[in-house]
């Protein structure tokens, strides 16, 4: 049954896992990102297929339609405007107040735009593959998030492309506020494998005056994500450890199973 | 050599890969990814050669660890043990069947995923596991069950109509042909 050939490629297979498996951590991460980009080819052109039907789509649109869409966003255009004035008179009078109080100033954010080029295939991990890498000023630890929240933060960095670690997965754990009168602060774990809309506020003191519908964002411990960023809303509640913590049910503002486009916070 | 076969199989095994990576659906409707790896070993293990069967276990799992959260390598060894009993075995095992085949499927498409996990809780990772990974499991069981017939009869057009045939000898030979009647 067993011939010495089919020992001797056993054999090899195993010594080959057995060699990458017992790799220094960052060779592992280079050699991973630089085997994905043998794939961004394929995005380029799959990219391009999904374009074309939008493409048609465009060129057969109405001059009116076109013309009705202009006119939307150039008032969207106007009110966004004034509220950056607003925003900006905001910002300068509370950096005078800042700079009365001695308090340390909080620089704007940067943020970078991405696209989502790739997810996880394993069921038991929640990332996702970018396509800024260390070029366009990417490092690890960097926040990723979307208009609606926090979306996770860069786990590992090649040169034209990165992986993001997203909020639910054991890797991502995010110290959070919850916006309440207490201020009750708690972090951030694993949810299910299955729903990826929720996630599991943990280490909440057992008095925590927490309700649904209240939100939550980041707290700024930990040093990794800046303080304010939202992340969801308190669903519901219950007491573990005997009574003396509580957790709470989140449902993220960002919907994971939908990212296209995500922003990194460079500063 | 005829390289088409293992190459047909390895470059299914790469937009394989591709295409878990890039199409959410299965996620949605059935709220798991499923995984054609293990399928396209069944179809490895019973109709190319031993080679072959390494390639893809080495090359599908270093392309299926790369775009995953997975340390690089742990696939490979699942991948392998899925295939080579069934190579080892090929002789005895109705390959034509699509019974055979699906069974096949199913066995690999289960073992694969469980020993990963199993691996990778062993190597002190903490990936998502709980009561709705059964459901997960079993999704991956029986889409890649239901897949490796698929793989055969497509494999099989391809071979067909792509690669070549080796010449076979017929046992015909004109210098030995009788020739009836008078000369």
């Amino acid at each position: 049954m067993f011939k010495q050939k089919n020992y001797l490629a056993l054999g090899a297979v195993v010594l080959v896992a057995v060699v990458l498996l017992s790799l220094p951590t960052r060779a592992t991460s280079r050699l991973k990102l630089a085997v994905s980009s043998w794939f961004l080819p394929l995005f380029g052109l799959a990219g391009a297929g999904q374009q074309l039907p939008a493409d048609l789509a465009d060129s057969l649109l109405p001059r009116r339609e076109l013309l009705h869409q202009i006119d939307v966003l150039r008032r969207e255009n106007q009110q966004l405007r004034s509220q950056a004035v607003q925003g900006a008179a905001i910002a300068r009078e509370n950096d005078q107040l800042h700079a009365l109080l001695g308090w340390k100033q909080t620089k704007p954010w940067k943020l970078k735009l991405a696209n989502v080029v790739m997810r996880d295939p394993a069921n038991w991990w929640r990332t996702v593959q970018i396509d800024l890498g260390s070029r366009d000023g990417i490092q690890t630890n960097q926040p990723v998030l979307t208009n609606d929240g926090l979306v996770g933060r860069v786990s590992a960095v090649s040169y034209l492309n990165a992986t993001v670690v997203l909020i639910g997965d054991r890797d991502c754990r995010v110290s959070a506020l919850v916006d309440n009168t207490t201020h009750d602060v708690g972090v951030l774990s694993a949810s299910g494998p299955l729903d990826n809309s929720f996630v599991q506020l943990s280490y909440l003191a057992s008095t925590a005056n927490l309700k649904a519908g209240q939100d939550v964002s980041t707290s700024g411990l930990g040093g990794v994500f800046p303080k304010g960023i939202p992340i969801g809303k308190i669903v519901d509640t219950q007491t573990v450890e005997y009574g003396l913590a509580t957790e709470a049910r989140v449902k993220l503002n960002a919907n994971l199973g939908a990212l296209e486009q995500v922003w990194v916070l460079i500063q | 050599m005829n390289f088409f076969k293992p190459a047909l199989i390895l470059g299914f095994a790469f937009l394989a890969v591709f295409g878990e990576t890039v199409l959410p659906a299965p996620r949605y409707f059935l709220g798991a990814q499923v995984d054609l790896l293990p399928a396209l070993m069944v179809y490895a293990a019973l109709y190319a050669d031993l080679v072959t069967v390494s390639l893809l276990a080495v090359l599908g799992g270093v392309w299926f660890d790369s775009v995953s959260a997975n340390p690089l390598g742990i696939s490979i060894v699942p991948l392998m043990a899925a295939g080579f009993p069934m190579y080892v075995r090929r002789d005895l095992i109705l390959r034509h069947s699509p019974f055979a085949q699906f069974m096949l499927g199913a066995a690999a498409s289960a073992v694969v995923p469980a020993l990963t996990v199993l691996f990778l809780l062993n190597g002190g990772k903490e990936p998502l596991i709980g009561w709705g990974s059964l459901w997960q499991w079993i999704v991956m069981t029986v889409v890649g069950a239901l897949a490796t017939p698929v793989i055969f009869s497509l494999g099989d057009w391809c071979s067909g109509a792509l690669g070549y045939k080796l010449r076979t000898e017929v046992s015909f030979r004109p210098d030995r042909e009788i020739h009836r009647g008078r000369q």
